[in-house]
């Protein structure tokens, strides 16, 4: 077991050491992030509707378009770097693989959303102050959820046509539910409501992490085994 | 050791179909070498590829003693990342073969001073000409002193000099006990290495044979003389 | 018979059946006292629904089964059963929004059942579009096999997603359209129904996996 969590390890660190080596995937999420809620800000009419009502939305369409990116880089990467038969033939198992990404790819997705939930508390204005932490644990279990799926499919599509399509074409549906419960809930919380209130959302939430971390875990060698 | 039995293995569908591997079974014994001459499409890294556990085959078994960790792959493509250095590429794979870490940079260098690339030690692999890249690559195979090494086309894009080099080095690979499978299209390239000779085409093995007393030359002679009546 | 002639007389029977549907629904059962006669698509919408559903289960059970036995027959029948389950969302999308417009007016709501039909429609052809995008038989049959289980998975979270998210805007101000307590002959037509459609996907499928066995062994005698 520690073997396997110890070579996890090893594939996420040389991908967090490629990431911020070259910084260019890192650095267009930001910026784009930055852009988004830039836009978001503009588009709206603040006197019809109060940037409360939009705010959660606005914040997880955005966290989304992040996680997009990072999951596209990630076995580009290999594909890229001729690396991954190499991978498969070492004593690599598939689930290290899979975490080792997996990992790697939560830390991407969080270091843009650190940099995102600032400005858009900046932008909107809105009283993250006393809920600041059930809201990181809103955006955590819910990163989770889009990650988990995200990286077992980006496996998959590198060996289709069209993979960059079709990513975010099988990905989709499976966002939904993670992205409703997220803004349910951080609408709940921004409204000051009590913790109880969203509780609900966060347990499903986090059903739908432990469901899908597992699945992927065993299915993820059918993506990469030729 | 290596084992394989009953092979099978194609791919595609209907008229696309091209069978790989057809009924391949052999026993290479510890310490020698094998070198599969076939032209291109004939399975030999399908074969490779099965023997290193990247493809389970359709029917039939093979294994190799050690399994993964006592495997060296030398396949097609380097294996390299390209913003990484050699060094830092180097005790990646180190530690995914289960090199302590603390014997992984002297690993490392040792590897590197024997392929001749230790100065580039700290440039970023992307930097590297391609025959810095292929020496690198077969470091990277060699770092965790795997017993068996599977090399499928080698020679590729190697000129004189280098390819003179890696075949002293697998001299000295087998010198030390090592088990090499050596796939080739190229019949001069690895006839002197073997000590078993097989011809793979369309899948099937055509002959295996210890190579015996027989000189480079026949067997280049009988290599042809097969391929052009099959 | 062969498999592609019962398959056929199958899906003709449960074509006939549904005239038959039609014939009963127009004219043999009540007229509904609030939504009038355009309630009566109600008896090709639900079974509708529902036969998707059912296709988006077997496809995710033959997934689980191809990975398990690794017998490709399971994957052929996944292809059938979700090209088939396609066009019965389409059939249930399509109903929707014309049931919806003279009832609520308007052609779409975010209705529990709509909804999911919609993310079913997505996650079908998401499914087809893969198994369009792998050349490799054999890649396509496990790629195909993980999408599926993913999406068998997917589905309770929808529904409930969807269910939590409803109860924050307000409902449409009308009977819900399948109330728990339907009269006697309502009842019967929708069963009836029911049957029928069902008697539709298996007719479909068969057909549809007749298809692709004869598509495989005419490539490879080629």
């Amino acid at each position: 077991m520690s073997d396997l969590l110890r070579r996890a390890w090893t594939v996420a660190r040389k991908d967090l050491m490629l990431e911020f080596r070259t910084r260019t995937a890192l650095l267009s999420a930001v910026v784009f992030t930055a852009l988004v809620l830039t836009v978001f800000n503009f588009g709206r009419d603040p006197t019809a509707v109060a940037p409360l009502d939009l705010a959660p939305s606005i914040l997880w369409v955005t966290f989304t378009f992040a996680a997009m990116v990072a999951l596209n880089r990630a076995f580009q990467l290999e594909l890229e770097n001729q690396a991954l038969e190499g991978l498969l033939v070492s004593p690599l198992s598939r689930y290290s693989l899979y975490w080792g990404k997996l990992v790697a790819n939560l830390v991407f997705v969080a270091v843009v959303e650190a940099v995102g939930l600032p400005l858009f508390v900046l932008f909107f204005d809105v009283p993250v102050g006393r809920v600041v932490l059930p809201l990181c644990g809103v955006i955590a279990l819910a990163t989770l959820g889009f990650v988990t799926v995200g990286t077992l499919f980006s496996a998959m599509v590198i060996r289709t046509r069209f993979a960059e399509l079709m990513l975010p074409v099988l990905l989709l549906p499976f966002l939904i539910p993670p992205l409703v419960l997220a803004v349910l809930a951080t609408a709940k919380l921004l409204s000051a409501r009590p913790l109880s209130d969203s509780a609900g959302y966060l347990k499903l939430l986090a059903a739908y992490d432990i469901v899908f971390l597992v699945a992927a875990t065993f299915l993820f060698r059918f993506t990469v085994d030729e | 050791m290596l084992r394989a039995e009953g092979l099978r293995h194609a791919f595609g569908e209907g008229g696309g179909r091209v069978v790989a591997l057809d009924d391949v079974s052999f026993t290479l014994a510890p310490g020698h070498t094998l070198a599969v001459f076939g032209p291109n499409g004939a399975g030999k890294t399908t074969l490779l590829k099965v023997l290193a556990g990247l493809i389970r085959p359709q029917r039939g078994t093979a294994s190799v003693t050690g399994g993964r960790r006592a495997i060296g792959w030398i396949g097609h493509r380097s294996h390299l990342y390209g913003h990484l250095t050699l060094r830092e590429n180097l005790r990646f794979w180190a530690a995914l073969y289960d090199v302590p870490r603390t014997a992984s940079a002297a690993r490392a260098d040792a590897v590197m001073r024997r392929l001749g690339i230790s100065d580039r030690a700290d440039q970023a692999v992307g930097s590297l000409s391609q025959g810095l890249v292929q020496r690198a690559a077969i470091a990277r195979a060699l770092i965790h002193d795997p017993q068996t090494l599977l090399l499928d086309e080698p020679f590729t894009g190697l000129d004189l000099a280098a390819a003179a080099q890696l075949r002293a080095l697998l001299g000295e690979l087998r010198g030390a006990g090592r088990t090499l499978v050596l796939a080739t299209h190229n019949v001069d390239e690895g006839v002197e290495l073997a000590t078993d000779i097989a011809f793979q085409r369309r899948g099937g093995f055509i002959r295996l044979a210890p190579r015996g007393t027989r000189s480079p030359a026949q067997i280049a002679d009988e290599y042809r003389l097969a391929v052009a009546s099959e | 018979m062969s498999l592609a002639r019962k398959g056929r007389s199958i899906m003709l029977t449960g074509l006939a059946l549904l005239a038959l549907v039609y014939v009963r629904a127009l004219a043999f059962t009540p007229v509904e006292r609030f939504q009038g006669p355009a309630q009566k698509i109600f008896y090709l919408h639900v079974p509708a629904a529902w036969s998707a559903m059912l296709a988006m289960g077997l496809v995710g059970l033959c997934s689980i089964l191809f990975l398990v036995t690794k017998d490709l027959r399971f994957d052929r029948f996944a292809g059938a059963s979700a090209e088939v389950g396609t066009a019965f969302s389409l059939v249930m999308l399509t109903t929707g929004p014309i049931w919806a417009k003279p009832i609520w007016g308007t052609w779409w709501t975010w209705d529990a059942r709509l909804t999911l039909t919609l993310f079913l429609f997505f996650l079908f052809i998401g499914y087809l579009l893969l198994r369009g995008a792998v050349g490799d038989p054999g890649l396509r049959a496990r790629y195909s096999a993980v999408l599926g289980i993913c999406g068998l998975l997917l589905l309770p979270f929808i529904h409930l997603s969807v269910y939590l998210f409803r109860t924050l805007h307000p409902q449409p101000i009308i009977l819900k359209p399948s109330s728990p307590s339907l009269p006697g002959s309502m009842l019967a037509t929708l069963l009836f129904s029911f049957a029928v459609f069902t008697l539709l996907y298996v007719g479909f499928v068969t057909q549809r996996y007749a298809l692709s066995l004869e598509r495989e062994s005419e490539v490879e005698n080629a």
